[in-house]
């Protein structure tokens, strides 16, 4: 099957800075794609080079097997994406702009799909408002109805929950998973590790241009984070032997191991009373997408 | 092709959602020159024999007012969607930089015809106005319109604010305007004068235009018209370069 994706070989320079160093990456349909990376990693630039908003200096990308230069129109009809940053036309209703964004990808009389992506969107009442009278919570929803209006296979979104408060973030989450069921191809960028981790079937890592992490989050997970043990104590002590081995991080006189198995907490709290530690409180906490990215961008 | 139509139709809405800023306004800017340079000016100049003055100007004051706004709408428009974001709306469809050259222009030129129809209407009862060669009214309508259109797109692409565009707009195309016969015959500069106005396109369409009502001008109308269209071609082919490179719209 034609992969949703394929970047091959992508470069990208603006004047000093590399923002994209030779980035290979394949995306298969129907996944929910993880694009994670700190700031200025190269994830913005990457989906703009897809969308055909940059010009990589080298390198070739496609959507659903359409080369983004070559054959544009194809791969442009066959994308939808969420911009970052939360842009808007004053001079249109929601509605209008709606019909306008469709208009664009050549679909006239696309009013019941409007209607259904509103619906979705919780955005019916708003219909006739124009964008400027909306929040900013509802704005983005009406930028993710812009990306969908011509049902595209593949959906990019770029920090669709950035500023979104809580309820309005699991309602746009629910429908987005709702498309990834229905076949779309989901990639999303994202601050949020918790929801790249809850949401994502692969991830990719990016760090100054370079993909530098590249599997299933189970796998990530697995290979890069630990079960915690959060132990705070009466008064700092000085570990000894095999248990300052399995320190991650020491806040004061609090102190956060790593393990793998349960049976190995009984032995850590052994070894911290060995070392004249006396536990005064005690937190367990489970793998996360955070020890992941952290350590695979401490490690390069 | 729907893109293209979509993107004209948006184009046209836009102006006309802001009618009264983009299609009144200026009408209005026009009458007043037309009453104040026509009153004030009427017993004391006859550009050509057989025209008075206040019939001579609204010609210049119509293409006046076309030039000046088929320039504002490609260019504000842009730099509009540039500023504010919202150009990767246009940017992002399957929309080829032909068609989205064509479509702002078009636009651009609609409203200008629109304008300049305003303002032919509003001086048909102050004055006495003859349609010589409608042909060359129509013909130097939509090229002049065209040019400044184009003019506005390449404006719009390149200036990164606001200010940026009004520079371009002050320093260039209201001199040009000015100073291209609107108000006066160049047959009333001396020598070294008429010379330089024959460097400026504007001089050319409002000369050309302005022989569609009177049947007489200072330069031929075929002539101008070979002018003008050698610019709007010039000018449409390095926007179009601009546009097919992406300058300063995709990275």
């Amino acid at each position: 099957m034609i992969p949703a994706i394929r970047i091959a070989g992508v470069t990208k320079r603006f004047r000093s800075l590399q923002a994209l160093a030779g980035v290979d990456l394949e995306v298969a349909q129907g996944e929910f794609f993880g694009l994670l990376g700190p700031n200025g990693a190269g994830k913005t630039t990457l989906i703009s080079s897809l969308a055909g908003l940059a010009r990589p200096d080298s390198g070739t990308l496609e959507v659903m097997g359409h080369d983004v230069v070559k054959d544009y129109r194809a791969a442009r009809l066959a994308l939808g994406v969420v911009p970052q940053e939360l842009v808007f036309d004053p001079f249109f209703s929601v509605r209008e702009m709606l019909k306008i964004q469709s208009g664009y990808f050549g679909i006239r009389n696309n009013d019941d799909w409007i209607d259904e992506i509103l619906h979705h969107l919780d955005l019916t009442g708003k219909a006739g408002a124009n964008m400027r009278m909306l929040s900013g919570g509802m704005k983005r929803r009406a930028l993710v109805a812009q990306a969908l209006v011509h049902r595209p296979p593949v959906i990019v979104l770029d920090e669709p929950t950035a500023g979104v408060d809580v309820e309005l973030r699991q309602g746009l989450w629910q429908f987005i998973r709702k498309l990834n069921q229905d076949g779309h191809t989901i990639v999303l960028t994202t601050h949020y590790l918790e929801e790249a981790e809850t949401l994502c079937g692969r991830i990719a890592m990016l760090k100054a241009g370079r993909v530098v992490a590249l599997d299933t989050t189970a796998n990530l997970l697995q290979r890069f984070a630990s079960h915690t043990l959060r132990v705070s104590l009466a008064e700092p002590i000085t570990l000894a032997g095999p248990l300052a081995g399995k320190l991650l991080k020491t806040e004061g006189s609090t102190l956060e191991f790593g393990f793998d198995a349960f049976d190995e907490v009984a032995d850590l709290l052994a070894g911290v009373r060995t070392c004249g530690g006396k536990v005064v409180d005690m937190v367990l906490g489970k793998p996360d997408m955070e020890q992941v990215f952290v350590g695979i961008m401490n490690q390069n | 092709m729907e893109g293209f139509k979509t993107l004209l139709y948006k184009e046209c809405l836009r102006f006309w959602k802001v009618g009264f800023q983009t299609v009144l306004s200026p009408v209005l800017n026009a009458v007043l020159y037309l009453l104040i340079f026509g009153h004030v000016l009427e017993d004391h100049v006859q550009p050509y024999p057989g025209v008075n003055y206040t019939a001579f100007l609204v010609p210049g004051l119509v293409m006046m007012t076309v030039l000046q706004n088929a320039f504002a709408n490609s260019s504000s428009s842009l730099i509009q969607s540039k500023i504010t974001g919202n150009i990767v709306f246009v940017l992002l469809p399957p929309i080829s930089y032909r068609e989205f050259y064509a479509a702002y222009v078009l636009a651009a030129v609609l409203r200008a015809t629109l304008c300049g129809i305003g303002v032919l209407l509003v001086s048909l009862p102050l004055t006495d106005l003859h349609f010589a060669a409608p042909g060359w009214i129509i013909a130097f309508t939509l090229m002049g319109g065209a040019f400044l259109a184009s003019l506005g797109v390449i404006a719009g692409i390149w200036a990164d604010k606001f200010d940026q565009l009004a520079a371009f707009q002050n320093f260039l195309i209201m001199p040009l305007t000015m100073l291209s016969g609107v108000f006066y015959s160049i047959h009333s500069l001396p020598a070294v004068w008429q010379g330089v106005s024959h460097f400026n396109p504007f001089f050319f369409m409002i000369d050309g235009f302005r022989y569609g009502f009177f049947g007489v001008s200072d330069v031929s109308p075929w002539a101008s018209f070979g002018v003008v269209s050698v610019c709007f071609v010039v000018l449409a082919a390095i926007t179009l370069q601009m546009l097919a490179r992406g300058y300063k719209l995709r990275a």
